[in-house]
Order: structure tokens, then C-alpha cells, then sequence
């Protein structure tokens, strides 16, 4: 008897484990199908580009300030640490280097990253969302439009065209900050401020990686805000849910991705 | 918002973007400072190369006159071959000695060129036969050991004597 309950709950803890996981595979799977069908009815979102337009406007423009201020800011902190640091061993002048290189390989395409899925996949996903629950995806159905080339394709091509100029103006910012801090307040000599930075980034290695970590970055947000938006359950309380998991799907994704990025583009080869 | 100031705002933004892309390229990275197209490639064994690295600069007098552009083993001498591209403005003469040395007490290391007295100039191809390894701290340190040891066996004698 006893035995037959505790073989009846061990039964239930695995299929509720089974379940769990069959449902997130079974997820992964459908946001895998909507990717691809999205990619694919990408048409109108090119040919009648000013819908795409309109939400690089949205996604973009609207988050420069964010962006720039923040870029700034970090530059200057920076600085300011690199600069106590470095100096301790008589290497103030490498300061150049220290700033635009974290800034290059991970600060600019993370930072930038985290900064994008909180104000424009946030809004992405309540955005379609409330389209949604409000049912104006059903009725462009019924009108014969397909929502996910007229709605969807374009907030997600706005996206991934917006992530890599953020990421690009992050970095640049962040090194205009650097300069300040460096040059203009702490009093770093600027030839060799700018002359050791040029030394030692190298513009495949250093700046095209950077590039390409955050091209991955705009495409893994924007699916991610685009897919939960699509896929959240069409009431008040479920899209909320959907806006918060787009935050924090897109932050644990892009740290992930970047470990893995990083291991692929920094350490691969020989060791150098 | 209208169309127009959406589409002036977008192109702001791209631009910006673009520009930004441009100035590390340019401003951080090193896109303008050494083109490889008017370089000439020549070619050095080394018996150790210690830290070199790809890309370290090659200095002459203390100026960069170019890049290493690749370090191999060579399976029948044993020895490191270091190929590197120098900047065509700056010709050497082909008795050039090539020396591996380090900029301050724990900079990179880099290799320096000395100019030789030959009349012929070093071309595309060419391997510099006059070289100096990297200098590595642990044998500095045994010879000096080994030095003092002698020293020190030598003295009794000679206040024998």
C-alpha cells in the first residue's frame, strides 16, 4: 500500500518533469518555425520598407539617448578605475587601450544589448501583445493580410538593422568619455592615449568581432520580444508575463551568447 | 510625427551609426596606420623567439618600420622562422641584423633592425643570415649563478697563492 503511493508520486514528479520539458522543447521548436517563417515572408517588411523604417524610428532613434548617455558614462567609469589601476604600475598611458578594448570586444555589444531588450524588446513584445489581445491580428487575418509579414517581419528587420549601430555608437561614446576622463581631466598624454589604442586594436580582430557579437545580440532580442509577443496569452496578466520573460529571456541569452562568442572569437586557434 | 520627420530622424540615426563604425575603425583601430599593400616581405631564424607575437612591430632606430606577419618552426634547423612585412619606404641594406628585444622592463617584445654596411638593399623573399635571440631570463639568471659559483671556487686559491 505504501509502496503503491510512493511509486504514484514518483510517477507524478516525472511527468511533471517529462511534461516540463517536452513543453520547452516543444516551445523552442515553435519559436524555431516562427523564425523561419518570418524570415520568409519578409517580403513587405523590404518592399514597402517604410513600415521598416517606421520601426527603426521606434527601436532605434528612440533609444539613442539611453544609449549615448550610458556609452558616456561608461567610458568615464572606466577611466577612472583603468586609470588607478594602471597607474599603480606605471602604465597610465595604456589606459587608451584598456578602455576601448573592453569597450570594443564586450562592454558596447552587451551593455547596448541589455539596454535595447529593456526599452525596445519590452516594448516589441507589449506591443504585439496587446495587438493580440485586442484581437487586431485576428482581424487582419480575416482581412487576408498576414500579420506576420505586415506586423511582425518589420519589428523584427527594424531591430536587428538597429542593434549593431547602437552597439557601434555605444562603443564610440564610450571611448569620447574615455578620452575625456582620461585626457581632459586626469591628464593622460593624448599621443599615446590614442597611439597605444591603435597599437593594439586590430580591426578584424577587435572591432569586426564586436560588430558580429552584436548583430547576433539585435537578432536573439528581437526574436525573442517579437516571439513572446505572438505567443502570449491574449489577456492583461499574460502579456505583463510575456514583457517581463522578453527581459529576462533576452539578458540571460545575450550573456550566454556572449560567453560563447567570446571563447569562439578570443581564445580560439593557438592559445594567442 | 509625420513621414518626413520620421524618415530625417532614421537617416540621422544611420549615419551616426555608420559614423561611429567608422571612427573606431579609424580613430581606434588601426585601419590607417600600416597598409600592407606597399610592403615587402623578408624573412629571420631565430634560435628563440621568447614572446613574440604576430603583429608585433618591427622598429628600426626606435621608429616602427613594420609587422610581423607570421612565426613558423622550422622541422630542419629547429629553429623559429619569423616572416615580416617591412614598409617599402624603408629599405635596409642585406647584412641587416635582426634582433629580438623588449620595450622597457615588461613591455611586448618587438624586433629591431640594425643597419649593415652592404651596398645591396634587402628585397621581397630575402632572409636576414644575421640574428640575435630573445634573451630569456632563466638562462641570464643561471649563467650569472653559474659565474658567481666560479667566482667563488676561484678565490681561496688565488689567497693561497
Amino acid at each position: 500500500m505504501i509502496l503503491g503511493n510512493l511509486v504514484a508520486a514518483l510517477r507524478a514528479r516525472l511527468e511533471a518533469l517529462g511534461g516540463t520539458v517536452t513543453s520547452a522543447v516543444w516551445r523552442l521548436g515553435f519559436a524555431a518555425r516562427f523564425l523561419a517563417y518570418l524570415v520568409m515572408h519578409s517580403g513587405t517588411a523590404f518592399r514597402r520598407f517604410r513600415l521598416t523604417t517606421a520601426e527603426i524610428y521606434f527601436a532605434g532613434v528612440l533609444s539613442l539617448i539611453i544609449i549615448l548617455v550610458s556609452g558616456l558614462f561608461v567610458g568615464m567609469v572606466l577611466a577612472l578605475q583603468g586609470y588607478t589601476t594602471l597607474q599603480r604600475y606605471g602604465a597610465a598611458e595604456s589606459l587608451g587601450v584598456l578602455v576601448a578594448l573592453s569597450l570594443v570586444r564586450e562592454l558596447g555589444p552587451v551593455v547596448a544589448g541589455l539596454l535595447f531588450a529593456s526599452r525596445a524588446g519590452s516594448a516589441i513584445t507589449a506591443e504585439i501583445g496587446l495587438m493580440k489581445t485586442t484581437e487586431q491580428l485576428s482581424a487582419m487575418e480575416m482581412m487576408a493580410v498576414d500579420p506576420i509579414a505586415r506586423v511582425v517581419a518589420p519589428r523584427f528587420w527594424g531591430g536587428v538593422i538597429s542593434m549593431p549601430l547602437l552597439a557601434a555608437l555605444f562603443s564610440a561614446m564610450g571611448v569620447f568619455g574615455g578620452y575625456l576622463i582620461g585626457v581632459q581631466l586626469i591628464g593622460v598624454d593624448a599621443g599615446a592615449f590614442w597611439s597605444q589604442m591603435q597599437a593594439a586594436v586590430d580591426l578584424r580582430e577587435d572591432i569586426l568581432n564586436g560588430v558580429i557579437k552584436s548583430v547576433v545580440f539585435g537578432i536573439a532580442v528581437t526574436w525573442i520580444s517579437v516571439f513572446e509577443g505572438y505567443d502570449a496569452p491574449p489577456t492583461a496578466e499574460g502579456v505583463s508575463r510575456a514583457t517581463t520573460r522578453t527581459v529576462v529571456t533576452s539578458s540571460l541569452a545575450i550573456l550566454a551568447l556572449d560567453f560563447i562568442l567570446t571563447a569562439l572569437m578570443f581564445t580560439g586557434g593557438n592559445g594567442k | 510625427m509625420n513621414r518626413s520627420t520620421i524618415d530625417l530622424w532614421v537617416g540621422v540615426f544611420v549615419a551616426a551609426g555608420l559614423a561611429a563604425l567608422l571612427f573606431l575603425a579609424l580613430k581606434v583601430g588601426n585601419l590607417a596606420s600600416f597598409s600592407t599593400s606597399q610592403a615587402y616581405q623578408v624573412y629571420a631564424k631565430f634560435a628563440n623567439i621568447g614572446g613574440l607575437k604576430v603583429r608585433a612591430p618591427i622598429k628600426s632606430a626606435g621608429v616602427v618600420v613594420g609587422r610581423v606577419a607570421d612565426i613558423r618552426f622550422d622541422n630542419e634547423s629547429y629553429e623559429a622562422i619569423v616572416a615580416m612585412n617591412l614598409d617599402a619606404a624603408y629599405q635596409f641594406p642585406r647584412d641587416t641584423t635582426a634582433k629580438i628585444l623588449t620595450s622597457g622592463l615588461l613591455g611586448e617584445q618587438y624586433v629591431g633592425l640594425e643597419a649593415g654596411g652592404d651596398g645591396v638593399m634587402l628585397k621581397s623573399g630575402d632572409r636576414l643570415r644575421l640574428t640575435q635571440s630573445a634573451v630569456v631570463l632563466e638562462n641570464l639568471i643561471s649563467q650569472f649563478l653559474f659565474s658567481k659559483a666560479a667566482e667563488g671556487k676561484d678565490a681561496p686559491k688565488d689567497a693561497a697563492k
